[in-house]
């Protein structure tokens, strides 16, 4: 209880952390838990984005109001794009936790190929809505999912950009494959995000 | 000049004792410490030094809003007064409730987290310090872009919950009410951040042995609100968004000409706006509990209660929000509900008021300024929840919605339920930020002026709203009767500031010349007081390992210490979730300059996009580039990280 015996206790030896590792992977590391936060951020902005959707919906007749529902090939190619982006990303992943410096650095770059493709195939989706955002809130509505989703493909690929040049250039050091295993879980939740609002974009108009 | 032999012959010219005590300040706190002078100021990622500018500049805005408060108490002091036109009013009361709301309540309560809940943790730093320092500076510039709105007289002026309508493109012309959706742009970047950073530290960083069943209250406090924010937030974000959306490029998400509708803003804001009144009542709750044990010297009682009732607090805050929406067009069926709902919330709060009477009624209570604020919240909380269970019922509450009763009742749980413990946590922490304590005769004063003066100024607000008097009218006529209430409350309201000059001075005063207050004034027992005040850089030299929830009252409640963690690079032991084992070192970053920089870019852009929305594409190039800078490692940092580096 008194001051000067917690004195004494803290002058005893309880933890040695000298022999501890520097680095952890997944659910030990603070990255990780930075990046989950960031990613129930953002997964709460597409739910509501989502909600949003289906409120406007209730206050009209017929869905989509005065328009075609959007064309299905190019963001139909685009879910397959995303999709087989999942492989490279998931072999960047395991590399990364191996400390593979090569084929984390190939990884990166196929995984930055898939992201230039599907930004390209994404323009074309834009031009392939049959309605604007100032048409009526149904436009309104579907140009902010997109668009919210796109400032994510446009982010995550600008991210991974950035730590693929730090992979060839250095400096490095064996912490850095914390944050590419991490950044390789981001995009993975990009794409997983996407998958709903392709179902609300471009089925639910055709099925409801 | 016996420094050591090294620094001798490094230095063979005699130094003045300033710079032997900058040498000896670095040798001892390594990395930890900041550069001397205004560039380690501004560098600087300490969450102390962050989390007080923080806590100061919450503070500012909170008597910025007060001003304007006292200026709307002034115009309503007398029927049929011309002081203040109709244009110039509605700018006051909604920079007031905007201030009051998003600049000061829920930052001040945050910023509170940020310095004190690693301190209560054990832990080092605040995970993601640059982030941190980042969140702040955005903070201090969005709510500086609302005032310089209001002096330049387009400040917003459709109420703190910018109803559409009214807000939207066809009525709300000008600029005004998108300075208010970017100001929530703002505090939103802030607020989330700063909760990713919360959340992080509290599940990671406690010290080794403080497993979650050991954490401070005001830690649970913060955990809870932190998870709020994540998930309440984004609420407003998209509302704000799409609102200023509909004004700049011509959306119709409220425009029910083209199949928008504007309840949809009522249902997005308040789907935020009730929980954030829970963001700003639990980390008061938190404070309550923290000097309640301080106080009565004894254990709070009923620790898992009041831990399970912040986190049945935290839930049932997002099934509330209908009750502001009374008055509109909701299905009956949902409109009893959310009475129920709002009721039954009432149990967790009520929960923890038992336990705290029971810790009060059990314990040896020391009397003192601290405690005289919380006695002071538990009776103007009470009367504010009881008014609340009247304002939950459909039918009073349609005939009394948006008259001065809802004004007196969101008065008496906000500044009872959050203002008056944290009044209470300033007198109560003041001696650890300073090192000093506040003079004990001010502060009652302090608590007896503040406490008359606000149940003058807002309890005659419940008699003014069920005789009809609306909120938000500036001014009303000499018929009315409202005269005599209105000259009372804004009496009150003058009572009120000069309790919170008094506090000022007793501030400026004590941090001069205060009775030097040592590590643990008080004899509390939580981790903070186990440093010194105010506490170092890099907060425990060594850290410590816990052993019991009460480290300081217990006889093991400190293990010992944490030894093998360096000073350069900064190193934290990072430790597992549940039980704060020790799992690894990791090597903190360092202070730099690319948080502020990085902010002022955020700030061009958010301010540029007012304007056009082009900013939104062009404005974001600076501030990709300052990110990218602010990530990049330096290769003497990598070289310091590789020294020490060991593979899992």
């Amino acid at each position: 209880m008194s001051a000067s015996s917690n004195v004494s206790r803290m002058s005893r030896p309880a933890v040695d952390a000298a022999a501890l590792p520097s680095f952890a992977f997944g659910h030990q590391s603070l990255m990780w838990w930075g990046t989950v936060g960031v990613m129930a951020i953002e997964g709460t902005a597409f739910a509501l984005g989502i909600v949003m959707y289906f409120y406007v919906w209730t206050r009209v007749d017929a869905w989509p109001p005065d328009a075609l529902p959007p064309e299905l090939r190019w963001g139909t190619l685009n879910t397959a794009i995303l999709l087989a982006s999942v492989l490279p990303n998931y072999y960047t992943k395991v590399a990364a936790e191996k400390f593979d410096l090569r084929g984390v650095r190939v990884g990166m770059v196929v995984c930055l190929l898939f992201g230039l493709a599907f930004l390209g195939v994404r323009v074309l989706e834009f031009t392939a809505l049959n309605v604007s955002w100032d048409t009526n809130a149904y436009g309104s509505a579907v140009y902010l999912l997109l668009g919210l989703h796109t400032t994510h493909l446009v982010t995550d690929v600008a991210d991974t950009a950035v730590l693929a040049v730090l992979m060839f250039t250095g400096p490095l050091e064996k912490g850095r494959f914390v944050d590419a295993s991490e950044n390789a879980m981001y995009w993975n939740f990009v794409v997983a995000a996407w998958i709903p609002i392709y179902a609300v974009i471009y089925l639910m108009p055709r099925w409801l | 000049m016996n420094v050591d032999a090294t620094a001798g012959a490094l230095a063979p010219e005699p130094r003045s004792e300033a710079s032997v005590a900058e040498l000896l300040h670095a040798r001892r706190f390594g990395a930890w410490a900041d550069a001397p002078g205004w560039l380690g100021a501004l560098c600087t990622i300490d969450h102390k030094r962050v989390g007080r500018r923080f806590i100061v500049t919450a503070f500012g805005f909170f008597i910025a809003g007060g001003a304007v408060a006292g200026l709307m108490r002034l115009q309503l002091a007398r029927p049929d007064s011309t002081l203040i036109g109709p244009d110039l009013y509605n700018q006051l009361f909604t920079v007031h409730g905007t201030t009051m709301m998003f600049v000061f309540a829920v930052p001040i309560m945050q910023a509170m987290g940020v310095y004190f809940v690693p301190l209560m943790l054990g832990a080092r730093n605040i995970a993601f310090p640059r982030m941190n320092a980042y969140a702040y500076w955005v903070y201090l510039f969005g709510g500086a872009m609302l005032y310089v709105a209001l002096v330049l007289n387009i400040g917003p002026d459709a109420g703190w919950f910018s109803y559409t309508p009214l807000a939207g493109p066809e009525y709300g012309v000008g600029k005004r009410s998108d300075f208010w959706a970017q100001l929530i742009t703002f505090t939103e970047v802030s607020g989330l951040l700063v909760s990713i950073e919360i959340i992080t530290t509290v599940f990671k960083l406690r010290a080794p042995g403080m497993t979650l069943n050991r954490m401070p209250l005001f830690v649970w406090a913060m955990l809870v609100t932190s998870f709020m924010i994540i998930f309440a937030m984004p609420a407003v974000m998209m509302a704000s968004t799409s609102l200023i959306l509909d004004r700049l490029v011509g959306t119709h998400f409220y425009n029910p000409a083209e199949g928008g509708d504007a309840l949809l803003w009522q249902h997005l804001f308040w789907f935020f706006g009730h929980p954030e009144v829970y963001f700003i009542f639990l980390p008061g709750l938190g404070f309550v509990s923290m000097i309640v044990g301080a106080f009565a010297k004894r254990p709070v009682y009923g620790y898992v209660a009041i831990v399970l009732s912040l986190i049945a607090t935290g839930f049932l805050s997002f099934g509330l929000w209908v009750h502001h929406m009374f008055a509109t067009n909701v299905p009956e069926l949902g409109k009893s509900f959310f009475t129920a709902a709002s009721m039954v919330i009432a149990i967790p709060t009520a929960t923890q008021i038992f336990c705290w009477i029971a810790t009060l009624w059990t314990g040896r209570l020391v009397l003192r300024t601290p405690l005289y604020f919380i006695l002071g919240f538990f009776f103007i909380l009470v009367l504010g929840g009881l008014t609340g269970i009247m304002l939950s019922a459909v039918p009073l509450d349609l005939q009394i919605h948006d008259t001065f009763f809802v004004v007196a009742h969101l008065h008496y749980v906000l500044i009872g339920g959050a203002v008056f413990p944290l009044f209470g946590a300033f007198y109560y922490w003041f001696p650890k930020v300073t090192g000093r304590m506040l003079d004990e005769t001010l502060g009652q004063w302090n608590f007896w002026l503040f406490f008359i003066g606000f149940n003058v100024a807002f309890f005659p607000m419940h008699i003014l709203g069920l005789q009809g008097m609306p909120r938000r009218v500036y001014t009303y006529a000499a018929e009315s009767g409202w005269g005599t209430l209105n000259l009372i409350s804004s009496i009150g309201a003058a009572i009120i500031v000069v309790s919170v000059l008094l506090f000022i001075v007793n501030v400026a005063r004590s941090v001069r010349s205060g009775t030097p207050a040592g590590a643990n004034p008080w004899g509390a027992s939580t981790l903070e007081w186990a440093t010194e005040s105010p506490p170092p850089p890099g907060n425990f030299h060594p850290p410590l390992a816990v052993g019991g929830r009460e480290p300081l009252w217990e006889q093991e409640g400190i293990v010992g210490r944490v030894d093998g963690l360096k000073n350069d690079p900064p190193e934290v032991l990072v430790t597992t979730l549940l039980d704060a084992l020790p799992h690894h070192r990791f090597a903190f970053p360092t202070p730099t300059l690319w948080p502020l920089i990085a902010a002022i870019a955020t700030t061009v852009m958010f301010v540029s996009s007012i304007f056009t929305p082009w900013a939104v594409i062009w404005g974001t190039i600076p501030i990709a580039i300052a990110l990218i800078a602010w990530f990049w490692p330096s290769r003497e940092e990598t070289e310091k990280h590789k020294r020490m580096e060991r593979a899992p």
